[in-house]
């Protein structure tokens, strides 16, 4: 029963040795992507934009708008997290489309997300509320239900996390199993030089599970963050 | 029946109990589905605000999910992180 876990690529030898998966790895990517695209980008700003910086303002353009419209004129500043945020989970989620492993298709990644986005939510709250109003909150509507409430706020970054989670995963493992499976057939059917199956069949479930999950998947998740940093501002 | 380990029983029972986790895909069905058919309602009603309510709906849809998605990461775990075999 092996094969759905991520895979330990290499090790550094420091320390006795850092093993290294396939999520670091990929994350790295991304950053690189994401670094490199950021600074090429950016170079040189003219008054009149062309050229790359027409898209690199449309996409600043989308998501201050989108932030301010979600949460509020006055907490655009959260404007920056939420596209870092978008832009790595849009580039993890599509990853599964160049046949690598998603880096959010690992629990750490999510979880590491949901809890940046618990902090905030907490931090925030006492800054906005005060702690004695933000406290006097877990009381709510009346005293005996504290113990609810807490692990309601508990519960909040583990359904964050697992919900991405899950869904990545899913379509990791189906397309895997899919491949599989396919890989089998070719070879009961006696094609085993050129995948000819492989190759066009899976293209529907990639498009559904990494393009359409993904991409949804990345926009919910945002969303829910900006929705529950706006609700515990208010 | 001879030489069937505990360990044996264990797995045979955890894909069970993997395949029956996954029932609970029924609730996310149902309440997607409602989800969607209340949207399709509303801009049936109101065409003009589709973007809003397509967008409200997708995040009730997220949240109504979240127990479906519970039932596959028991399953998932009672597959391949098997915590008693």
């Amino acid at each position: 029963m092996e094969g759905f876990g991520t895979k330990i690529l290499f090790e550094i030898p420091i320390l006795g040795g850092i093993p290294l998966t396939e999520t670091v790895v990929n994350t790295w990517i991304i950053m690189a992507i994401l670094t490199i695209f950021a600074v090429f980008a950016t170079r040189r700003f003219d008054k009149i934009p062309r050229g790359i910086q027409n898209v690199v303002e449309a996409i600043v353009d989308v998501i201050n708008k989108f932030t301010a419209q979600t949460m509020g004129e006055d907490k655009k500043g959260f404007s920056a997290y939420m596209g870092t945020l978008f832009l790595f989970l849009l580039l993890a989620n599509l990853f599964g489309l160049f046949g690598l492993r998603p880096p959010t298709a690992d629990l750490n990644t999510t979880f590491a997300l949901a809890i940046m986005t618990f902090l905030i939510i907490h931090t925030n709250g006492v800054r906005r509320k005060g702690a004695k109003k933000y406290l006097k909150g877990f009381l709510e509507p009346f005293p005996a239900m504290l113990p609810l409430n807490i692990i309601g706020e508990l519960a909040l970054p583990i359904s964050l996390a697992f919900r991405l989670f899950g869904n990545i995963i899913g379509g990791v493992i189906i397309v895997g199993l899919l491949y599989g499976g396919l890989a089998s057939l070719s070879g009961m059917l006696g094609i085993t030089f050129i995948p000819v199956l492989q190759a066009a069949i899976p293209v529907v479930f990639h498009l559904y599970f990494d393009l359409f999950a993904g991409v949804l998947q990345t926009f919910i998740f945002v969303m829910l963050s900006m929705v529950f940093i706006s609700m515990a501002m208010d | 029946m001879e030489g069937i380990t505990g360990r044996d029983l264990i797995l045979a029972a955890s894909a069970i109990g993997a395949g029956l986790a996954a029932i609970a895909g029924i609730g996310p069905g149902i309440g997607q589905g409602y989800a969607a058919g209340k949207g399709a309602e509303g801009v049936g009603r109101q065409p003009e605000a589709q973007g809003e309510i397509i967008r409200t709906m997708l995040l009730g849809q997220a949240v109504a999910e979240t127990t479906g998605i519970y039932g596959l990461i028991i399953a998932l775990i009672l597959l391949f992180a098997n915590p008693l075999a």
